[in-house]
């Protein structure tokens, strides 16, 4: 496949991460391809959560995190100082490990975030939320009880609400920090297919501990230790001929 | 070994420590709550008896004569309105601040000790900081002293609950939040509140039971009224002082009333508290 079809979404170049004085990230160099779904592999504390928590600057919350180096979307640096915090987390969206629905109904679940940016008349609102639920494969399932709470969803409905939450302010790229880890193997396949469904539409950067999720749903795979990324390839050839032993012997499960 | 269970010296002298402690613990538990029954008791015996339609219809009544509260009934309500109106806000913001925005700055750890102090400071000192600072000037007691008096106690209350109660809601839920690109104080007012709402609706509530029984911070305040007042410039009857003031009294009337008062209170507080319960129980599901 040609570089030109598959423009750089996204360009890590240089980054170097710290918590307080800790250097988690040590010069990280690679690309998000532009309606691909890139995975991040490696073992806890490898730093791959902490890369994706820098793609969207969620660090900022933390007053002693903080990041060196540059991240492109788009070619524009977002780790400038002026780059606005609300717009860019609304262009770069994030699923986080535990569903974390809004204490509010589903329908205001979808609303919210849209409401935020768009004043929109109800009807308008009502078929955004439809096309966010419907996105997210969940219209089917909740489309009797929009005005009941969000919680009171099972865990693998909850992730998908806020996936459809995600898609719903219209992002370019979607973050995903372990979204199955939380979920049974059932919710765990919905959510992949969706996952290879949105990619027709998004940018896709996806965090887990499961190696055959990330070869069922990736296209791109990086993987990660102790703060550096070892390899970074196709998903294909990371999981058939990979370059580094390292990289070789996590994936077949001989590390440590 | 052979035969089985022999009950050693050791054993039965645990036994016995055993017996001995649970029966202490027993009688704590009675003599407490063996108190607490006697102090209702009583309050609804004298306080049912006293209580009629009087009550609630007409003012307090010269020595010697029948009547009713309505006057100081009156009072409370508009001075523990006032109390809360401005108390819970600022409370509620202050709270906020503590558990969003000022974590771990210096300020915020200097203003949770203050808080702390002002939590137990006792409540007559804070009447005469009222009168001080508002009786004093004017030249007279009045009911808006009174409320801020109570606003006053309300503060530390409310605040210590919102703090606490916001500090329950999980990180992640924030995170997600800020995740859509909204702003901070669009994520606290929306998302965090929305998620905290039954615990600080409680902390008003135990606020408000706790002033509703306050009688020292009205005394230099709001002093006293015995006749109907709605305005709050003027001196303003209240259940606690009307109490303290008839109770001490030689008069048959006073007293019936004074019973009266008190079961009412009794009563409030007790709704507010249940209330509060079910509200934090509630939270859970």
């Amino acid at each position: 496949m040609s570089v030109a079809a598959h423009p750089e979404k996204v360009t890590v170049r240089d980054l170097k991460f710290f918590y307080g004085s800790n250097l988690a990230l040590k010069n990280i160099n690679l690309p998000l391809y532009d309606h691909k779904v890139t995975a991040f592999i490696g073992p806890s504390g490898c730093g791959k959560s902490t890369l994706l928590r820098v793609l969207n600057r969620m660090y900022d919350l933390y007053p002693k995190q903080r990041a060196e180096g540059e991240v492109l979307l788009d070619g524009k640096n977002i780790l400038d100082k002026n780059q606005d915090l609300n717009v860019l987390r609304a262009r770069i969206g994030m699923v986080f490990q535990k569903p974390t629905p809004f204490p509010m109904s589903i329908y205001d679940n979808i609303a919210f975030g849209i409401r935020l940016y768009e004043d929109l008349p109800k009807s308008e609102m009502d078929g955004r939320v439809e096309t966010a639920l419907r996105g997210a494969a969940l219209w089917e399932e909740v489309k009797d009880k929009l005005n009941a709470s969000g919680l009171s969803l099972s865990g693998g409905q909850q992730q998908r609400l806020c996936i459809a939450r995600s898609v719903a302010v219209k992002p370019d790229v979607i973050l995903f920090d372990e979204p199955c880890s939380a979920l049974d193997p059932i919710s765990t396949a919905k959510v992949e297919e969706l996952i290879d469904e949105l990619k027709t539409r998004y940018t896709i950067a996806i965090v887990t501990h499961n190696m055959q999720q990330a070869a069922r749903v990736s296209d791109y795979t990086a993987f990660m230790y102790l703060g550096e990324l070892i390899e970074y390839d196709e998903t294909s050839r990371i999981f058939t001929s990979p370059k580094q032993q390292q990289t070789q012997d996590y994936i077949t499960g001989r590390f440590g | 070994m052979a035969d089985g269970y022999v009950v050693s010296n050791k054993y039965s002298g645990r036994y016995r420590g055993n017996q001995i402690w649970m029966s202490l613990c027993m009688a704590a538990t009675f003599i407490g709550l063996g108190m607490l029954a006697l102090i209702l008791g009583a309050l609804f015996w004298k306080g049912f008896a006293g209580l009629n339609v009087a009550v609630f219809t007409q003012m307090t009544p010269p020595p010697g004569s029948s009547g009713g509260l309505l006057n100081p009934i009156v009072g409370s309500l508009i001075m523990t309105v006032i109390g809360v109106i401005i108390g819970t806000p600022l409370g509620i913001m202050a709270g906020t601040y503590l558990a969003e925005y000022g974590q771990h700055s210096r300020l915020a750890s200097v203003v949770r000790f203050i808080n702390d102090i002002l939590l137990s400071a006792p409540s007559i000192v804070i009447g005469l900081f009222i009168y001080e600072l508002v009786v004093r000037p004017a030249g007279h007691f009045s009911g808006i002293a009174g409320g801020l008096a109570l606003a006053i106690i309300v503060i530390p209350v409310v605040l210590r609950t919102t703090e606490d109660m916001l500090r329950l809601v999980p990180v992640q839920l924030r995170e997600a939040a800020f995740a859509l690109g909204m702003p901070r104080s669009f994520v606290i007012r929306r998302v965090v509140y929305s998620a905290a709402k039954a615990g600080m609706i409680t902390g008003v509530l135990l606020a408000v039971a706790r002033i509703s029984g306050e009688t020292a911070p009205l005394l230099f305040t709001a002093l006293n009224n015995q006749f109907f007042s709605a305005n709050i410039n003027q001196p303003m009857a209240s259940l606690p002082v009307v109490i303290f003031q008839f109770a001490g009294s030689p008069y048959k009337e006073w007293q019936d009333l004074a019973w009266a008062g008190a079961l009412l209170i009794t009563l409030t507080v007790l709704a507010l508290s249940t209330a509060a319960r079910a509200l934090s129980t509630s939270r859970k599901k």
